[in-house]
């Protein structure tokens, strides 16, 4: 058996891998990938927005041939209830700018595109070859890892765990734990298609403009959770998400929750007479920062979605995998060009860098938050909202009630049913977690 | 309303690698609670409840999502591993 060794394998073809795996193979690094898909990205699901900064650091130009599907000029924050909805909307032709901020994307497709990028900087990229086991030396080094492929075994000096939420090789060998059920939320999404002027005229765009639609609500039945649709060139996403330990205590479905979102009066009438082609689902990490587990150790490293780097508030994780990507590799170059060893006091170097960029610093931002939505999901998901409509439609129906006696029966009701302390103690709470 | 999952599924493409499931459930008498959710959780409606009472999985149209994995991995009830590279899930559109 011939053993090759790399400066570095990359393990995982997604936003994190190929971040991590361009930014070395550009300074020169001998670098292989290993992506368990047919092609990357036949294996990854996501809403899906992508965030052009980010990007934009590590393929400039890619505005030229990236397959976007349209620039979000529109954003919607509905507030749900069973037939209603309060929403916010802001849009701004400033957002029509020559080069937009964020995109729409399938995934599939986006990743296919950026593996190119990687493969032209001159990284080798094996698919259908999934990583098995991470090689050790007796110190306890990673120095490679086996992979299904005849029981192929391949040398690096050091392997960048680009694996996703739910990577195996990271919690088989002890780096990190399994994520717990309230660390992560398990997503389903479908792809509805439609004319691209069906999607102009129902929401208001134009040629490449686009919504994206964020829904919390009673949607989630109590649940910690959060439903989006966003518009594509011509497709509709459409999904839903909940934690996982929400949805093992509950009664509910996936599937049944995504239906009834499709079904709901300010939904339904988006998505009529669209064409199903794809029914997927995947876990998204929402644990933040206490959940990030050890970044680095002798000969390894672990970024993106692997490392729980996911910002469940502003639902924002592949520019955070795209970020800790390229700074792992930058940190891997630097090591190497100083002739180091990548030891986990050097790699060390990593975890600086990434503490020092935005990434840790809106980890660390709303380090309580998903401990606050989930102890108090019922009032945030189930309560709040069904008060929000009610007051809202009591203060537009004109009925002949003077509207001071309105104003005092909605803020009864709303006493009643959550307390006055109770009400207090969210927004305080609320108020300190955002901090 | 009831969502039939099946169906959803129809429009996926998939490699199955016949013979080879990635997923085991262990031999168990009485399902735990958390194996019992996985009927009502799996996304792709892979688990199900035999004539006996034990939970069976069935992984064809699985998603690879890792749900059952975080559930019921820790406790020993259930043996879960990717497909080989290039089988399972393929998806289009993601
Ligand atoms: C429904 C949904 C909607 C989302 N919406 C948004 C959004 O709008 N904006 C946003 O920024 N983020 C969004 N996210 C989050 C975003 O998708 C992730 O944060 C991002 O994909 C993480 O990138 P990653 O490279 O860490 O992991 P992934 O993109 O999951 O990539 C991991 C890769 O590793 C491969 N792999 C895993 N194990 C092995 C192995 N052992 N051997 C070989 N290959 C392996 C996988 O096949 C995969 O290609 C969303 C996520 C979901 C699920
Ligand atoms: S990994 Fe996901 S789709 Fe596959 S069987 Fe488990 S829960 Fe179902």
């Amino acid at each position: 058996m011939t053993v090759e060794t790399f400066d570095a394998i990359v393990v995982g073809a997604g936003m994190s891998g190929n971040a991590c795996a361009l930014t070395l193979a550009k300074r020169g690094l001998k670098v292989l990938q290993l992506e368990r898909g047919e092609t990357a990205g036949s294996k990854n699901v996501q809403g899906a927005i992508l965030y052009a900064d980010m990007l934009e650091q590590l393929v400039p130009n890619f505005r030229e041939d990236a397959p976007l599907e349209r620039h979000v000029l529109e954003q919607r924050l509905w507030i749900m209830d069973g037939t209603s909805h309060v929403g916010m909307h802001y849009r701004s032709d400033d957002f029509n700018e020559e080069k937009p901020n964020r995109y729409t994307i399938i995934r599939t497709q986006f990743d296919r595109w950026f593996s190119r990028q990687v493969q032209e900087a001159g990284a080798t990229l094996l698919c259908e070859t999934t990583a098995t086991e991470l090689i050790r030396d007796p110190s306890g080094r990673v120095i490679g890892v086996r992979t299904d492929r005849g029981g192929g075994v391949v040398h690096a000096d050091v392997v960048v765990l680009a694996e996703g939420v739910n990577g195996l090789l990271g919690s088989r060998t002890g780096l990190r734990p399994i994520p717990r059920p309230d660390h992560v939320a398990l997503a389903v999404k479908e792809m509805h298609f439609l004319p691209a002027e069906t999607i102009d005229a129902r929401f208001n765009l134009r040629e490449d403009e686009g919504v994206v639609i964020e829904a919390i609500g009673t949607i989630s039945r109590g649940m910690t959770g959060m439903a989006f649709l966003y518009t594509n060139k011509e497709s509709l996403s459409v999904g839903l998400g909940c934690l996982v330990s929400d949805y093992r205590d509950g009664a509910e479905t996936p599937y049944g929750l995504l239906d009834a979102f499709k079904k709901h009066p300010s939904v339904a009438p988006l998505l009529a007479g669209a064409e199903v082609k794809e029914y997927a689902a995947h876990l998204i990490p929402e644990g933040g920062y206490r959940a990030i587990p050890q970044l680095c150790g002798d000969g390894w490293v672990v970024v993106g979605d692997a490392a729980q780097f996911n910002n469940a508030i502003h639902r924002e994780g592949s520019n955070l995998a795209m970020t800790t990507g390229r700074l792992a590799a930058e940190a891997i170059f630097q090591l190497k060009s100083r002739r180091l060893p990548p030891t986990a006091a050097n790699l060390a170097l990593y975890r600086k860098m990434v503490e020092e960029s935005f990434v840790m610093k809106d980890m660390k931002k709303y380090k309580d938050m998903p401990a606050l939505l989930h102890t108090h999901s019922k009032n945030f998901f189930l309560t709040y909202p069904e008060l929000m409509s009610k007051a809202a439609q009591n203060f537009l129906r004109v009925d002949g009630v003077p509207k001071r006696e309105k104003e005092r029966a909605t803020w009864r009701s709303v006493v009643r049913r959550r307390s006055l302390p109770g009400l207090i103690g969210d927004a305080v709470r609320v108020a300190r977690a955002w901090r | 309303m009831t969502a039939r999952v099946e169906e959803k599924l129809y429009q996926n493409r998939y490699v199955v690698d016949v013979g080879r499931p990635h997923i085991r459930i262990a031999p168990h008498v009485e399902p735990s609670p958390n194996l019992l959710a996985m009927t009502r959780l799996c996304p792709a409606g892979c688990y199900s409840l035999s004539d006996g009472g034990q939970v069976e999985v069935v992984p064809d149209g699985c998603f690879e999502c890792g749900t059952c994995r975080v559930l019921c991995e820790p406790s020993g009830e259930i043996e879960w591993n990717y497909p080989r590279g290039g089988f399972g899930v393929l998806f289009k559109f993601g």
